[in-house]
């Protein structure tokens, strides 16, 4: 997986030895109220070598991806090969339906089957004609799977998240810039790493974020 | 999103932003809001009780959509019959109307996914309830057309499915096209809609107060946390769905306008037809806009985010697209007289003389005449002014269509199948009670969801951008505030 495929949401990991002992750490979050400092904070915690970071915000920061190092989706690709789907789809189903080019074998329910459609007289294989049915389908089939995909990849819809429950968290869809790092972090110590945050200029308030 | 640089540096608390000054732009939102001002301003709305005027008119608009079903419901118990249409004038108001809702619907998409592409920042002001006017228009829309078909409870028939008829649809008609073109834009448009929602949603999920608030936005908000990985991947999503929705937009009133041109009537069968349907489309579209947006600004009170420069900009387009309406009006009439084609010719002296011609000078005087009252600054800069435009190009682009659709079927090439168009009480009531279905669905949108695309908001805000090159200026941003 890619760095980018990795968010550091989700509950699902499992550290037994350190959770027998104390409650189970999600990670720690600094709060920062504008885009300089949250920029700065993120380039600072990558360059400290933090790996599973993320930066929560109420709008995209232009210039983040380089702060955190994402790399860029895999999206528009899935998206072209649904799209050239969509297309291969309706030049099928149109010429299938319209004509009978396509040899088809016995076992095909005869519901199923395309015939030589004539009306005025136009050619069974009129493409020109098919186009609209063609590039519409090619449209819905790549409009669905950049939504439907972006959100898979995103790993939503995710009702749980320890960082919902966080009431200081409330404000990253407002007006505070959040930069969170994940307790799997190699890296990570509850202590070092809140003192870390807190340092960096422009910090309000760090918050170590507890797992259920 | 991705590449905008307002670098404004002006105060925004009570500045007149129509001035265009070019050293400089222009705030986009002003009264000296900051982030949480803007997200303060629209939540308000979604987390307050509604107010005496919204019951009011939610209980008038819902009655009528009830009225809508009600005569529906009529109609499937009666037959096309109750309507006016006759040989040779099948479409009458059912098409009329499809036609009139579906042009609607376009500025919602130009805006959100057009002026995305040019990036045009002015739209994040306006572009929700745009696109939300989008789905409401194509819900009208799509209602006509699956009950002018005679027996709707067969309309499934439209789409391609193997069945014990052993038939298929015919993919060479332009009505099949309509089907694809049509049910690709009201799902894609939902989609676009909503996938901008989302980060709202979560907005509204955090500034909720009651129970049944926080579950309904928790729910459509997917866990949304605001993570720079999720924005990344969205804004790709989102910036794809603009490239798609673009072709599509144009396309859908194409293949509305192939519905005509592919016919050999005189006075449809013309190449100008996609074009000039597109741009009439727009047209339409941004009269409604400005219809719904004046009002709705000054009572949601959100005139700092939808601006007067909002306004000016969407009565420009307006303007814009005006013209090219009206050039594609004379066009019509010039090909006709240079083609030398008898029938054409006679339907083109018969739209403004012949048996329709009420219809015909109502909508030059509403879509040619009234609106180029904006050409004046000082119009178009009173709201009053632009609400007169407005509801003339509204009036104007339903009366185009009956132009179109009317006097082209009643006068064909046989003087023999001639025939007259008499709209019955239950054509009219249909159409004025299909507003009554739009208006509640967007009287619902106003009170319960986000009206204002909160994030894209703030992202054209001077705050929103990191000063350049590092350096001391951490406070850069507030003092815009």
């Amino acid at each position: 997986m890619t760095a980018i495929d990795t968010p550091i949401t989700g509950t699902g990991h499992a550290e037994p030895a350190e959770a027998a002992a104390e409650p189970k750490l999600f990670g720690l979050i600094g709060e920062f109220d504008n885009v300089d400092d949250i920029i700065g904070a993120a380039n600072a915690v990558r360059e400290a070598g933090y790996k599973k970071t993320d930066v929560h915000s109420p709008f995209p920061v232009h210039g983040i991806d380089d702060a955190l190092g994402i790399k860029p989706t895999v999206l528009p690709w899935i998206v072209l090969a649904m799209g050239l789907t969509g297309m291969t789809t309706g030049l099928l189903l149109t010429t299938y339906t319209m004509a009978d080019w396509l040899p088809i074998p016995e076992r095909v329910p005869e519901n199923f089957e395309g015939y030589k459609f004539l009306i005025s007289g136009k050619p069974f294989n009129s493409l020109a004609g098919f186009i609209p049915v063609i590039f519409e389908l090619t449209i819905m089939f790549s409009a669905y799977t950049a939504v439907f995909a972006m959100f898979l990849l995103n790993k939503l819809p995710m009702m749980s998240n320890p960082l919902l429950r966080s009431k200081r968290f409330r404000r990253a869809t407002d007006d505070r810039f959040f930069i969170a790092i994940d307790a799997r972090d190699a890296q990570f110590d509850a202590e070092q790493s809140a003192e870390f945050v807190k340092n960096l200029p422009g910090c309000l308030a760090v918050e170590v974020i507890e797992d259920e | 999103m991705a590449a905008i640089h307002p670098g404004s540096t002006i105060p925004t608390v009570d500045t007149d932003n129509t001035v265009d000054d070019p050293t400089r732009r222009a705030p986009l939102v002003t009264g000296g809001l900051d982030f949480a001002g803007v997200t303060e301003n629209v939540a308000r709305v979604a987390t307050t009780r509604p107010d005496l005027l919204w019951w009011s008119g939610f209980l008038v608009l819902s009655a009528m959509a009830m009225g809508f079903f009600t005569f529906i419901g009529y109609l499937f118990v009666t037959g096309v019959g109750i309507w006016g249409n006759n040989q040779p004038i099948a479409w009458g108001f059912p098409i009329i109307n499809f036609v009139f809702w579906v042009g609607i619907g376009h500025a919602g998409t130009l805006i959100s996914a057009i002026l995305f592409l040019f990036r045009q920042n002015w739209r994040t002001s306006i572009n929700r309830f745009a696109e939300a006017m989008t789905i409401f228009a194509v819900v009208c829309a799509g209602i006509f057309p699956a009950i002018h078909v005679g027996r709707p409870w067969l309309a499934f028939w439209l789409f391609p499915y193997p069945n014990q008829m052993a038939m298929w649809p015919q993919f060479r008609s332009p009505l099949l096209w309509d089907v694809f073109a049509v049910s690709t834009y009201a799902s894609v448009s939902l989609l676009f809609w909503y996938t901008g929602m989302v980060p709202d949603l979560a907005t509204l999920r955090d500034k909720a107060k009651s129970r049944i608030g926080q579950i309904f936005y928790s729910f459509f908000a997917l866990g949304w946390t605001g993570s720079a990985r999720h924005w990344h991947r969205f804004e790709k999503a989102y910036l794809l769905l603009a490239a798609l929705c673009t072709p599509l937009v144009l396309s859908v009133h194409s293949v509305v306008s192939f519905d005509f041109a592919v016919a050999q009537l005189p006075g449809w069968h013309t190449t100008v037809f996609p074009p000039y349907f597109v741009a009439g489309a727009i047209y339409g579209g941004f009269a409604m806009v400005l219809t719904l947006a004046i009002p709705c600004r000054e009572w949601l009170g959100l005139k700092h985010i939808i601006t007067m420069r909002h306004i000016v900009n969407c009565a420009k387009v307006m303007l814009g697209t005006g013209m090219i309406v009206m050039y594609a009006y004379s066009i019509e009439f010039f090909v006709a007289w240079y083609s030398g084609h008898h029938f054409e010719q006679f339907v083109f002296r018969n739209r403004p003389l012949g048996n329709y011609t009420v219809g015909f000078w109502t909508m030059v005087f509403c879509n040619c005449i009234g609106p180029q009252v904006l050409w004046i600054k000082k119009c178009r800069e009173n709201l009053w002014w632009i609400m007169f435009a407005a509801m003339c190009v509204n009036i104007g682009m339903w009366f185009v269509r009956f132009v179109i659709t009317v006097t082209s079927l009643s006068r064909d090439f046989l003087p023999g199948s001639w025939a007259q168009f008499h709209p019955t009480w239950v054509d009219i009531c249909m159409f004025a009670c299909s507003f009554g279905l739009f208006g509640s669905l967007f009287f619902l949108f106003l009170k319960f969801l986000p009206v204002i695309a909160i994030s894209e908001v703030k992202t054209v805000m001077p705050e929103a951008h990191a000063s350049h090159h590092g350096g001391d200026h951490a406070d850069a941003g507030k003092e815009d505030a």
